[in-house]
């Protein structure tokens, strides 16, 4: 090749990079954004976690000392043991009533559009909205227990959001409302894909509707349920606007969740290495669920490409 | 199970259904309720009950009239920074993400699996792990406590579900026809612009109307980043139910709740079937 013919390829080479500028920016840009902040902010609060920082971020190695402190506070004990129970009760309640409800609207019943609508709007509305309105429903001196009693029933009592060991339940039947149209939404496009030959079959084998279902139906719909709780636990182990609305963590601290301490350790006490030590323990009680999920996928995936 | 003709069951379903979208609907009905009665009337009874006198002028004091954190101008400058943060965000995070879905799915380069991949991972880790970094990088740039501030932080995060929607949407468009434009000499945004986005409104409803309703809806940086009269609607309504020392008004506050969630609501009334797509697909991921 000739000098100038180098020379030239070379120039349209440096053209060609500048005429595709724009293209390169507008892909690059957003992309390397992105993804910069997810790994750099991640890698960040994980070093914060390590070191003594407590008003401002400062550099310094203390090792566990932050994990170990958040482990052994009392509101992190309390925090982890509501997630336990908010987050097995949240679930599974929740997928029932969802079961429930799609295999009612699966009826070919009238109006099923309407009730379907009904039952998704709470996932259109914020947290803050509905826990606002659920402290107002649940709360004994002007909601259901105030209305029971102006009907007449003086002794019925109904105070779980001012009651310690009940307290946590009134997130769970918040929660339940605002998100099992979800699990529904999910369970009903299942319920929709089930094989009617299969269904044929069945019913010419003698089995009712009940056996049908319980037989046929829903075991064709446990990787939607994985799906489902997958889902809902990511939601339960990050709550922060549902009971920062509802309960504020009381009374006291009986309704303390993960992320509430977070954001106590690192805006309210300004202990910044414990506030992102509770935070990289969040994201490690996630990992602990989504992990095998991922695996789970990936088996089914590669089973998929091989049947 | 499929069939219409055992009545007694079939009546049992009905109730069951009717039974439980009341318990879906009653928070609704009973918040609507209270946003007519007066503060006197509710004070007296409980938040349950039907208006003795239809109390109208509760949504122009929640509008524009009751006082919070010493300013009296109502939900209406929250309502605003609300509708400042979210329309943009909504727009740019839709556009950018169309665009890099679009580049990801169809016009592949080097290294696109790879940041496709770590863009996605934002669908999972907590906004708890880029609380302090935000407030850092915000408070460096001069965009702490303003609306700009978390127009950024909701466009950049949004990108995690904008890409994702829209990359699985493209990638079902046959290669082909990218393949034929360019031996025409269509460059990455003529096809863009020609082809792909004619093709794309389903999917860019859908990602509107996903985004819409998460931002209007985000609490935890609304709060955690601004302060007094810059915050959106929500960390508002948390400020406006705190117990306050004097008389309760519940009855303006319930006004006050309506409004806020009026326009992710409407929204979900017009476009219910995308609302749901959305869910679904930002579940199936």
């Amino acid at each position: 090749m000739t000098h100038a013919a180098s020379r030239a390829t070379g120039r349209s080479a440096t053209s060609e990079m500048v005429r595709r500028l724009p293209e390169y920016l507008v892909i690059w840009v957003p992309l390397l954004l992105s993804a910069a902040h997810l790994i750099s902010f991640s890698i960040w609060t994980i070093w914060i976690s390590f070191t003594p920082s407590t008003l401002i971020p400062v550099s310094g190695w203390v090792g566990l000392r932050n994990y170990n402190a958040v482990l052994a506070s009392r509101n992190w004990q309390i925090a982890f043991d509501n997630l336990l129970l908010f987050g097995i009760a949240f679930v599974l309640l929740s997928l029932i009533t969802g079961l429930l409800l799609a295999i009612l609207l699966d009826q070919r019943i009238r109006a099923e559009n309407a009730l379907r609508t009904i039952f998704l709007y709470p996932l259109a509305v914020s947290f803050v909205v509905t826990g606002t309105v659920w402290s107002w429903l649940l709360n004994p001196s002007i909601g259901i227990e105030k209305l029971v009693h102006d009907l007449g029933w003086t002794s019925f009592h109904f105070d779980w959001l001012v009651n310690r060991d009940m307290a946590i339940w009134t997130i769970v039947i918040a929660a339940i409302w605002q998100s099992s149209g979800f699990a529904m939404a999910l369970f009903l496009a299942g319920l929709r894909s089930v094989d009617a030959d299969i269904i044929r079959a069945a019913q010419i084998d003698g089995a009712g509707p009940i056996r049908t279902y319980w037989r046929v139906i829903l075991p064709t719909l446990w990787p939607i349920t994985i799906t489902v709780v997958v889902v809902q636990l990511q939601f339960a182990i990050s709550a922060f606007d549902l009971v920062r609305a509802l309960t504020n963590g009381g009374p006291g601290i009986a309704t303390q969740l993960p992320a509430l301490v977070v954001y106590d350790l690192m805006f309210q006490r300004n202990q910044l290495g414990r506030g992102a030590a509770a935070a990289v323990l969040m994201l490690l009680i996630l990992l602990a669920v989504l992990l095998p999920y991922a695996a789970w996928r990936y088996v089914r995936r590669r089973k998929a490409a091989h049947a | 199970m499929r069939d219409r003709s055992f009545a007694p069951s079939r009546i049992l379903i009905y109730l069951v259904v009717t039974l439980f979208a009341a318990a879906y609907l009653a928070p609704l009905v009973i918040v609507v309720l209270n946003s007519l009665r007066t503060n006197e009337e509710i004070a007296q009874s409980s938040m349950i009950g039907w208006p003795q006198h239809w109390a109208w002028g509760n949504y122009a004091l929640a509008w524009s009239g009751f006082c919070l954190a010493e300013t009296c101008a109502g939900i209406r400058p929250y309502m605003l920074n609300s509708a400042l943060i979210t329309i943009p965000a909504t727009i740019f995070s839709t556009l950018l993400g169309a665009v890099a879905g679009y580049a990801v799915s169809l016009w592949r380069f080097r290294g696109d699996n790879w940041i496709y991949g770590i863009v996605t991972l934002g669908l999972f880790l907590p906004q708890q792990m880029r609380l302090l970094p935000w407030t850092i990088v915000l408070r460096d740039i001069g965009l702490i406590n303003t609306l700009s501030g978390l127009v950024l932080i909701h466009t950049i995060q949004g990108l995690s579900f904008t890409v994702l929607f829209c990359r699985n949407y493209y990638v079902a468009i046959p290669q082909e026809l990218i393949r034929a434009a360019r031996i025409d000499g269509a460059g990455f945004f003529r096809i863009f612009w020609r082809i792909i986005l004619p093709l794309s409104s389903p999917i860019l409803i859908v990602t509107v109307i996903w985004q819409f309703t998460h931002i209007w809806n985000e609490f935890l940086y609304g709060v955690t980043f601004t302060t007094g009269q810059q915050q959106p609607v929500t960390a508002a309504l948390i400020a406006l139910s705190a117990p306050v020392a004097d008389i309760p008004k519940h009855g303006v506050q319930s006004a006050a709740v309506i409004i806020a969630a009026l326009p992710t609501l409407l929204i979900y009334l017009f476009g219910g079937r995308y609302f749901v797509r959305g869910l679904t697909a930002g579940a199936v991921k």
